[in-house]
């Protein structure tokens, strides 16, 4: 039986203000506020609402018929709650339904698959926490940023315990073979591929409303008849497209909803069904491991990362990014201010407005930018502030190995105080014993063991009174132990010391 | 053709144009041009007719063969007779005529302008009556009086070609001799070519002309010579030089320049600017430079001329050209040929046929700071620049310009009349 995976990409980058390099130090907020808010209401109102609205009448009108999925990164997200809120309710109501699947996806919808593999696997699970809890699953099919894939990626996202990644059904990578079966990572087994058909999709992401293309005007019927016909055995077909092909590439009055609205029923008539991506993954085997070298990815006709990646200020951009020392310094525990701008910066976005490709599909939108040089300069200008603000929260000269040692150091802080504050409860008890058994001068031996065992259980209520009289005797260990025991705060100002001190010995 | 300025003889861009149309068409083989300028120095290069204006007679005098024969720069002493036989007035009246009947030229631009201007266009009569020509091409308003006494004369169709229109020179306020001339010649061309888009729109708007017979004809710029393109740049390490070279005059906006300069020098202090050239405003630039206390930082090395240019370009790390309004403007071209990446204003010509530029609004000194510091500060930025722009404007030659105009004068003699959208149509290839 047929099988259609439809799959919506729901991301909406959050645009970069203007900044000029004098604001370097000096302005540490990134974003322009006001280009966010229109933006994202504009595709509120003329795209995601009507065709999300669409989709929940269609899960009523077909029962369990019709199968949907999402990924929406977590940029978005934010970008969503603050201002289009109404927009998580109507994502709530289909994820009450039971026929809508959400994907996982790096959190800031960025190049971290390719750039740095901790931050990756970091930022995926973030937004599969996120997900959980707003919509209150835990996605199982992994989808990554613009539909990057090579072998690698794969191993990565296998041992984070996906079932199964999306990826492009690049015709480069496929040679002879079908988009229409299931395949398996060529480095790890464990995890299936589901791939799109870009012809399919983008027939109607790109083409719907194209009146000089051959097959216009596009009919659910034709459409179908096009999967129907299939050979046998090519049963999945991934549909995939970003949700704002509806309302915004292909305008509503192109009666895009309608051709939406009649695909369920014309496709039970044609026995053909539609699936979340874990069903299609549960029910059918791959039939091949598929190798992918080099990253494919469902941009431009090239479907490779060149309209990211492709140029020497990109790369520049994505180097000075993904810098080992800057990332490894991010990801350390203390750094969470630094994480919006984090995250909003890895866009994807930020890159592909840097693009000198001429790609004339939906290229020509840079966003603010007049141009590629434009965008590049304002990024780097940005990204020179935010690079500054990490360093400046650690020392320039602490290597990254050093940093994380400290950060272990600070980590088994806890263990360590609660063993020294059990020993120094325990050394005064005995103490304690001793005096008494030098007033008593003469105790027998045999009841020792109990006596000893009952103050050394009253001593910690005890503790805060007597402090006094036990400090002086055991005073260098006790107040070290003792200054950082009571509150969690004021950690740092060891951690500080010992970070200066640390790096001193191992020089000479 | 008539032109006023043909290398090696250079007082500015427009001969450096004219040579490049010449040598475009004369590649093509079957154009022969004879190019009548004022002055010239006997050195030109030999691929065109050179008909030298001062030794044009306008008056019957008996000169004997042998003694005049190897006064001549430019036409010979045959040239010289045959144009005698084709007097049509008597010019006796005219101040300045020499022994052999000749109205003499000082050349450039002298301050009895318009005197020479009258005086070139009487003589084109004279050539115009001597001549057998298909086509007459007139370079610069300072020859369209000649143009149309040539056109008058002989009824051959006139294309005159628009370097600078005088809206252009004064931000606005034209001088409403030059207005009246430059109209003239408009009125009566057959074919208006412009150097860029943005000058065809100023003749369209400006000068009331047909857009049908305007046409863009965007300049293009010569391939390096072995001797410039050996001259290695002697760049200190650590420290960059930000270029603008031209006229420092009101047109070419320095002080937008400077008050960019300012902005980065605030930030940075290993960027030295360099301001090379000369004009009415240096001193007034050298000043503002000192009141803002960067004067250490700002250099005025004053004219360049030859070699010297290009070594300037070699030499720096971006070239910006912040004009006003700049019909073409072919610095930034030579700058990308040298490797310099150039920030451009929106307001030059040249901006719209190049794409590796940074191009800003004049008036945006924030985002030419920004760029300035930008290409200064990330070298993949300035490497993507220079290489991509150097890739780029080797493909903007001459030889394309002068099939461009090959086919203007294909129409203009084969019907006499001239049409853009029929032109736009034949060029869609070169």
């Amino acid at each position: 039986m047929k099988t259609i995976c439809l799959y919506f990409e729901i991301h909406q980058p959050i645009h970069l203000k203007r900044y000029r390099f004098f604001d370097i130090g000096t302005d540490h907020y990134y974003y322009d506020d006001y280009e966010n808010e229109r933006v994202i209401n504009e595709l509120f109102e003329k795209s995601y609402k009507p065709a999300l609205q669409t989709m929940l009448d269609m899960i009523a009108e077909n029962g369990k018929a019709f199968k949907v999925a999402f990924s929406i990164s977590g940029v978005s997200l934010e970008l969503i709650e603050q201002y289009a809120p109404e927009m998580l309710d109507l994502l709530g109501r289909l994820a009450a339904t039971g026929c809508v699947e959400f994907l996982a996806e790096p959190y800031s919808h960025g190049l971290s698959s390719l750039g740095n593999t901790e931050n990756f696997v970091a930022e995926t699970k973030r937004q599969a926490k996120k997900i959980k809890q707003l919509f209150g699953q835990t996605p199982k099919v992994f989808r990554n940023s613009s539909l990057i894939y090579n072998d690698e990626i794969g191993a990565t996202v296998a041992d984070m315990g996906f079932k199964g990644v999306i990826a492009e059904g690049a015709k480069h990578i496929l040679g002879w073979k079908s988009p229409h079966y299931i395949y398996s990572c060529a480095q790890d087994s464990r995890l299936l591929l589901l791939l799109r058909d870009y012809k399919l999709s983008d027939d109607i992401s790109l083409r719907f409303n194209d009146a000089s293309w051959s097959e216009y005007p596009l009919m659910a019927d034709k459409y179908l008849g096009w999967i129907a016909a299939l050979p046998e055995g090519e049963n999945v077909v991934g549909i995939m497209m970003e949700l704002a092909a509806i309302g915004k590439y292909q305008p509503l009055s192109s009666h895009i909803l309608d051709f939406f609205r009649a695909l369920p029923k014309l496709a039970k008539g044609m026995g053909i069904q539609f699936a979340t991506p874990s069903e299609v993954l549960a029910k059918n085997k791959p039939v091949s491991p598929l190798e992918v070298t080099y990253p494919v990815s469902w941009n431009d006709e090239e479907r490779d990362t060149s309209s990211m990646l492709g140029n020497g200020m990109q790369r520049e951009a994505f180097n000075k990014l993904y810098d080992e020392n800057i990332v490894g310094r991010i990801l350390a525990p203390r750094a969470r201010r630094t994480q919006p701008a984090w995250d909003r910066l890895q866009a994807t976005d930020n890159f592909r407005f840097m693009t000198t490709k001429n790609n004339g599909i939906g290229g020509n939108s840079r966003g603010i930018y007049d141009s590629e040089y434009d965008a590049f300069t304002n990024y780097m200008n940005i990204l020179g502030d935010f690079l500054k603000r990490v360093k400046d929260m650690f020392p320039d000269n602490v290597e990254n190995d050093e940093l994380n040692s400290l950060y272990t150091q600070i980590a088994n802080m806890g263990e360590e105080l609660s063993i020294k504050d059990n020993e120094i409860s325990r050394l005064r008890a005995r103490l304690k014993k001793l005096g008494s058994e030098e007033e008593e001068a003469s105790p027998k031996p045999s009841p020792k063991d109990t006596d000893s065992k009952a103050p050394a259980k009253k001593a910690p209520a005890k503790k805060a009174e007597p402090k006094a009289k036990p400090a002086p005797k055991k005073a260098a260990p006790a107040k070290k132990a003792a200054a950082p025991a009571k509150e969690t705060e004021p950690k740092a100002k060891p951690a500080a010391k010992k970070a200066k001190a640390a790096p001193k010995p191992k020089a000479k | 053709m008539f032109g006023w300025e043909f290398p090696p003889k250079i007082y500015g861009g427009l001969a450096v144009a004219s040579y490049g149309i010449t040598k475009g068409l004369s590649l093509q083989g079957d154009i022969e041009t004879t190019f009548c300028m004022p002055k010239p120095t006997g050195q030109e290069e030999n691929f065109l007719k050179i008909v030298n204006m001062s030794q044009v007679p306008v008056v019957w005098r008996d000169v004997w063969y042998d003694n005049i024969k190897d006064r001549f720069v430019g036409h010979t002493a045959e040239d010289y007779y045959r144009f005698r036989d084709h007097l049509y007035a008597d010019f006796n009246y005219l101040q300045g005529l020499d022994d052999m009947g000749c109205i003499g030229f000082a050349g450039g631009y002298p301050g009895n302008l318009h005197e020479e201007i009258n005086n070139f266009s009487i003589i084109a009569g004279v050539l115009a009556r001597s001549e057998q020509f298909d086509l007459i091409h007139a370079h610069d308003w300072l020859t369209y009086p000649a143009g149309v006494h040539a056109k008058m004369v002989s009824g051959k169709p006139l294309c005159i070609h628009v370097h600078a229109t005088d809206f252009d020179r004064s931000r606005g306020k034209v001088n409403p001799t030059v207005y009246s001339i430059e109209k003239n010649g408009m009125d009566h061309a057959d074919c208006i070519m412009c150097v860029s888009e943005l000058t065809r729109q100023t003749v369209i708007n400006q000068y009331h002309q047909d857009p049908r017979k305007c046409v863009a004809m965007h300049n293009a710029v010569y391939p390096l010579s072995e001797d410039i393109r050996s001259i290695v740049p002697n760049k200190k390490k650590g420290e960059k030089v930000v270029t603008y070279l031209g006229r420092i005059t009101m047109q070419k906006g320095p002080e937008y320049f400077l008050e960019a300069a300012k902005r980065v020098l605030e930030r940075s202090h290993n960027i030295r600017f360099c301001f090379a050239g000369s004009g009415d405003m240096m001193n007034a630039m050298i000043e503002l430079a000192a009141s803002y206390g960067i004067a250490d930082r700002c250099h005025f090395p004053g004219f360049q001329r030859g070699k010297q240019v290009y070594e300037c370009y070699k030499n720096s790390d971006v070239f910006v050209m912040p004009s006003v309004s700049e019909p073409f403007g072919i610095a930034p071209l030579e700058a990308m040929q040298c490797g310099c990446p150039s920030i451009i204003s929106k307001q030059s010509g040249c901006g719209e046929i190049l794409r590796n530029v940074i191009k800003v609004d004049y008036w945006d000194i924030d985002a030419m700071a920004d760029a300035i510091y930008s290409i200064c500060q990330y070298d993949a930025l300035h490497d993507y620049l220079a290489e991509e722009g150097m890739k780029e404007v080797d493909q903007i030659t001459w030889e394309k310009v002068g099939l461009r105009i090959r086919e203007c004068y294909n129409q203009l003699t084969s019907r006499g009349w001239f049409d853009n959208g029929d032109y736009l149509n034949a060029v869609k290839n070169i």
